[in-house]
């Protein structure tokens, strides 16, 4: 028995915005139970004194002037949309009810 | 002329056409009968762009008729992993979720290849989202080994690999984010290189791993794959993480000659883990390094064996992050029965996306999230800055790290697809190249005796490609190891 039960799977998912099947939930059990079993490998290493490697380059800030250039025209950012309305993305609505 | 034109080198293609020998259009036409011949059996092509690509041939031949100089990839044939976004055809990433994706915009290595005067083909196929390691991930098809058709390519950039090995296409571009050009250049018998981070402008690369993540060459010859590196490497100011440095004519490095460079072979990477014959072959090639007059000197990786678990956690924490995009707003797929924006989210992504990118999305949220940051998380921060220093302190000693790409060469459809952890095991020697943002190449040393391609893996400090050329040139002139055509042919 590992450490990673159905309910942490599925509290997972739903941070993930996944849903599952059941079969998907009790293989991803047993598989992230694997894995996560692997990586406590690391727990070995005495890391206490290490800086966390945050990037892959340790740069600061990359400034450029502040000039407008020029941008995607508007049916070009649109055109992959699965619904438009010519001007703005569409979604399912938001807020319940009738709009006024 | 001895060889047909797909197994001539870009170069050669590039000279021709330079020349007048042979227009880019004839060049386009060959390869385009190629494919037609060949990749009904390898599959490694997911788009082929013959209107595009003899229009591309004929603006070619048209700058040459009025006289105009012609770019250092004249003509030459060109694959494009499904990732890179282009105006032509779809990006789909090998996903359902993208799958008539259509960018707005060329990405900067695809803009750059263009302005080269090279022709492209078309698209080529992968592991979804480049998640894979033998491009049985790909929504899209089966791609097969050239060497043999029961066998995989290699993953990610499989697509890549198979192509420009059966001869499709003389360059294709590929990703590597763990090893995702090199272990399928290795598998397939090509040269492929993975440049330092930073080299290349990751502009029009849809992201996985976006502190691994790099664009790279696969090629048949060493000097392919640096006249491709002249061309694309450099300043974008499109990706602030593309570094300023001058540029360099990767060429040079091709002398020939590897008097008093260093070559260190890490104890680490020659263990009971890595297949005998895969062995044999890495020692042949560094016994030609030793006859040619370089120094082998042994080196200490000590923290290698915790490479596959630090990268585990830093690819899935990142992935899950850039994988969030996919909401069905913008683009891609939208689940056609979502009644409310979180059933939308919902449903569009576990519609859209396929087992192993679940499985990953999974992983690096869980490690995210809140009560296991630090135990995952930041652990394998610390851990890939220790793994850093060991490259560090090994380039002391050495200016280049050789050793096998893979523990174990191609092997059957399915056999690995059930176990996850197996198949990221399988990426055990060029994992640690991207956490400490190496560049790394893998050539081709060898055939097994059941005449399967191995490959050597090369390592060398930030920006040093040019010692990796050097080494890999070196190797390919005098070596003898001449794969030649694989069966497919």
């Amino acid at each position: 028995m590992g450490k990673i039960t159905l309910k942490d799977v599925e509290y997972v998912a739903g941070l993930a915005q996944l849903r599952l099947t059941e079969d998907e939930k009790n293989r991803l059990v047993r598989e992230m139970d694997d894995i996560l079993a692997y990586m406590d490998q690391l727990n070995e290493l005495d890391t206490d004194a290490v800086e966390p490697m945050m990037h892959a380059m340790e740069m600061t800030n990359v400034f450029r002037q502040d000039e407008t250039g020029a941008s995607l025209p508007r049916e070009e950012a649109l055109m992959n949309a699965p619904m438009h309305d010519g001007e703005y993305f569409l979604v399912p609505r938001i807020l319940e009810g009738d709009t006024a | 002329m001895n060889t047909p034109w797909h197994y001539q080198s870009a170069r050669e293609i590039r000279d021709a056409v330079r020349s007048g020998a042979a227009s880019a259009t004839a060049m386009t036409e060959w390869h385009l009968d190629r494919i037609a011949e060949v990749d009904p059996l390898v599959d490694a092509f997911t788009q082929v762009w013959r209107d595009e690509a003899l229009a591309q041939a004929a603006a070619v031949d048209e700058k040459a008729r009025r006289g105009d100089a012609l770019g250092p990839l004249a003509g030459v044939p060109v694959g494009l992993k499904e990732l890179l976004c282009t105006r032509t055809g779809t990006t789909s990433c090998a996903s359902k979720i993208l799958k008539d994706f259509r960018s707005p915009y060329d990405g900067t290595v695809v803009k750059r290849m263009a302005a080269a005067d090279a022709v492209f083909l078309g698209k080529v196929n992968m592991d979804e989202f480049a998640m894979g390691s033998s491009t049985e991930r790909s929504t899209i098809k089966v791609t097969r080994n050239p060497w043999n058709l029961k066998c995989v390519p290699g993953g990610s950039s499989g697509g890549s690999a198979a192509a420009v090995s059966a001869g499709e296409c003389a360059i294709s571009l590929g990703s590597d984010t763990g090893g995702s050009i090199r272990q399928p250049a290795a598998m397939c018998g090509c040269v492929g290189i993975k440049p330092t981070y930073g080299r290349v402008s990751r502009y029009g690369l849809v992201a996985f791993a976006s502190s691994l993540d790099q664009i790279g060459p696969l090629t048949r010859t060493v000097e392919d794959a640096a006249l491709t590196l002249n061309v694309i490497c450099g300043r974008d100011p499109l990706d602030s993480t593309s570094a300023d440095l001058p540029a360099e004519d990767f060429t040079a490095a091709l002398t020939g000659d590897v008097r008093g460079l260093r070559i260190g072979l890490p104890a680490e990477y020659f263990t009971d883990a890595l297949n005998t014959e895969m062995r044999e072959k890495v020692e042949a090639a560094v016994d030609v390094f030793r006859r040619e007059g370089a120094e082998i000197v042994p080196v200490s990786l000590p923290h290698a064996n915790y490479a596959i678990a630090v990268y585990y956690i830093i690819c899935t924490a990142e992935a899950s992050a850039n994988l969030a995009r996919f909401d069905g707003v913008r683009y891609g797929f939208r689940h056609p029965a979502a009644k409310s924006v979180e059933e939308m989210y919902v449903l569009t992504k576990s519609e859209g996306f396929g087992p192993e990118v679940k499985r990953r999305i999974m992983l690096g949220t869980y490690v995210l999230s809140s009560g296991y940051y630090d135990a995952y998380y930041l652990k394998a921060q610390k851990v890939r800055r220790l793994i850093k220093r060991d490259f560090d302190e090994a380039f002391e000693k050495c200016d280049v790290i050789a050793g096998p790409t893979s523990p174990i060469p191609s092997f059957e459809f399915g056999t690995k697809t059930d176990n996850p952890l197996e198949m990221y095991l399988a990426d055990i020697y060029t994992i640690s190249t991207n956490l400490a943002t190496l560049p790394g190449i893998s050539i081709p040393c060898g055939l097994t005796a059941s005449g399967l391609p191995a490959g050597l893996q090369m390592m060398a400090r930030p920006f040093n490609e040019a010692a990796l050329l050097r080494a890999a040139h070196c190797h390919e002139q005098k070596s003898g190891v001449r794969l030649g055509e694989p069966p497919v042919a």
